[in-house]
């Protein structure tokens, strides 16, 4: 590891003039910097800002702090009362100590498991900008399918953002300025395109402070998680579904995939196919074809696609039954 | 800096690359946590800090001033062992022993989050909380690798501590 300097922030409005890496849970970063991948000359200490609590928010919501950490997200009654998908997508990720140290704000940040970006030997654009991508015909099983460049075709590995993005969560966030701003995980994120290494809106300096969600979705929440083994391993394919029926048709359905995209990946026009119908294969392999469209294979990776098809049609059929 | 391991105050003038787990090892002479994977797959270096497991071979031992840490050997000794020790010696709950430390630590802080009502990836209904079985207890216990794979013994052990530690508490 090189070496850092470290320094606390004993406040929200100090963290981001501190002008530092930011360190919570470290439980991403820390490994990546015994590998040489992070190389921050300094840390910012966060741990100790008050930004642990879960709040009822005005709109019936709630504000999850920054620093919340997995297990305590995963455990609150309230998440898991009215936000199932979500309990489930956290408590589907990592182990019980890291669930234990993570944080929430830090679970947004995670970097990709890609091979050739933990491997600094190997070239990655993400890692070492202009390099190249070692993935895009090297080992690439666990790649993306869909939102890639030519540039990069790494997956984001969260489980809990991908719950997140089907419950239309918001990033807030503090800039180094003192100004705030509040985003949706869809502006939030950003696609590889040229620049891989810019993974998020973030500017420098700007802390995340807490996640948004809105009023509690009703309706079956589902988080199925497809991976190599049974417990701690990373998605292979995942879906987050918040489905909804009235009488024997499909009234509301929410989506969000992981494990296949470069980041948690939601398409509407696969809720708008299914929203007003009745549940049948045939509807759910349309809206599989539909989410599917542009999915494009890597050579390893080609078996994400029936695989990310099969278990969306499991986890439609499930949400639907009995209804 | 000063960090209070085991119930014991150390001060402590520590590179800030330092993690918790190489303090204790290399520079408190407490050798029962051990260093498997150094991160955070293996489990091995498992302690208990404000009650709480985690790894802690990634973590920075400068960020945890003021904590209560908690390593094997604050849990018990050869003289006075803890009853998840106790059982883990009865059911032969380990070959090498390697990961045994990990093991047990990480099983007493699993208990706490059980009796706490935490919910798992297998619990059928994550609302209404969970009791222990073979199951919850794999799935709890899956960021602990044992290569001997000690598991069966490793589960009975968990086991039998869980129904004891009930009785006397």
């Amino acid at each position: 590891m090189r070496p850092f300097e470290y320094t606390r922030a004993s406040d929200v409005a100090e963290a981001g003039r501190l002008t530092g890496r930011f360190i919570a849970g470290g439980t991403n970063l820390l490994d990546l910097m015994k590998l040489e991948v992070e190389t921050p000359a300094k840390l910012v200490d966060i741990t100790r800002l008050p930004l642990r609590d879960i709040e009822a928010t005005d709109d019936g919501g709630l504000r999850i702090g920054a620093l919340v950490s997995n297990s305590d997200l995963a455990a609150d009654s309230r998440i898991r009362n009215d936000y199932e998908v979500l309990s489930r997508a956290v408590l589907a990720g990592a182990s019980g100590q890291l669930r234990n140290k993570a944080t929430t704000g830090g679970n947004l940040l995670q970097r990709t498991r890609c091979g050739y970006f933990y491997e600094t030997s190997q070239p990655c654009n993400k890692r070492d900008p202009g390099s190249g991508c070692g993935a895009i015909g090297g080992f690439n099983r666990i790649h993306a399918i869909l939102g890639v460049s030519e540039h990069c075709i790494a997956t984001h590995p969260s489980d809990m953002a991908v719950a997140m993005r089907a419950l239309d969560a918001k990033v807030e966030t503090q800039k180094a300025d003192g100004s705030t701003r509040i985003l949706a995980l869809d502006d939030f994120y950003r696609l590889p395109g040229d620049t891989p290494d810019v993974e998020n809106a973030l500017e420098a300096g700007e802390l995340i402070t807490g996640v948004r969600l809105p009023k509690p979705v009703s309706g079956s929440h589902r988080y199925r998680k497809v991976r190599d083994r049974a417990s701690y391993a990373f998605a292979l394919i995942s879906v987050a579904a918040v489905v909804r029926m009235d009488g024997g048709t499909i009234a509301d359905a929410r989506l969000a995939l992981g494990g296949m995209a470069p980041m948690p990946w939601r398409d509407t026009a696969v809720e708008k196919a299914l929203i007003g119908q009745e549940p049948s294969m045939a509807t759910f392999e349309k809206a599989a074809d539909i989410l599917l469209a542009d999915a494009k294979g890597q050579g390893e990776n080609d078996f994400k696609i029936p695989l990310a098809r099969r278990t969306l049609k499991a986890v439609l059929a499930d949400a639907t039954k009995g209804a | 800096m000063k960090l209070t391991i085991n119930e014991v105050e150390h001060d402590l003038d520590i590179d800030t690359r330092t993690s918790l787990l190489d303090v204790c090892r290399d520079h408190l002479g407490l050798t029962g946590s051990k260093k498997g994977c150094d991160h955070g797959q293996c489990g091995a270096c498992t302690m208990l800090v404000n009650g709480r497991r985690i790894n802690s071979c990634l973590t920075l031992a400068v960020m945890h001033e003021g904590d209560v840490i908690t390593t094997i050997e604050g849990l018990g000794n050869p003289d006075d062992l803890h009853p998840m020790q106790e059982a883990f010696l009865h059911h032969d709950g380990f070959q090498c022993g390697y990961c045994t430390p990990g093991q047990i630590v990480s099983a007493v802080g699993m208990l706490s989050e059980v009796a706490d009502g935490w919910p798992s990836h297998v619990s059928a209904d994550v609302k209404n909380g969970t009791s222990l079985s073979g199951d919850e207890i794999r799935e709890r216990m899956s960021g602990n690798i044992c290569r001997c794979s000690a598991y069966p013994n490793i589960v009975d052990a968990i086991e039998t501590a869980s129904a004891k530690m009930k009785e006397t508490a």
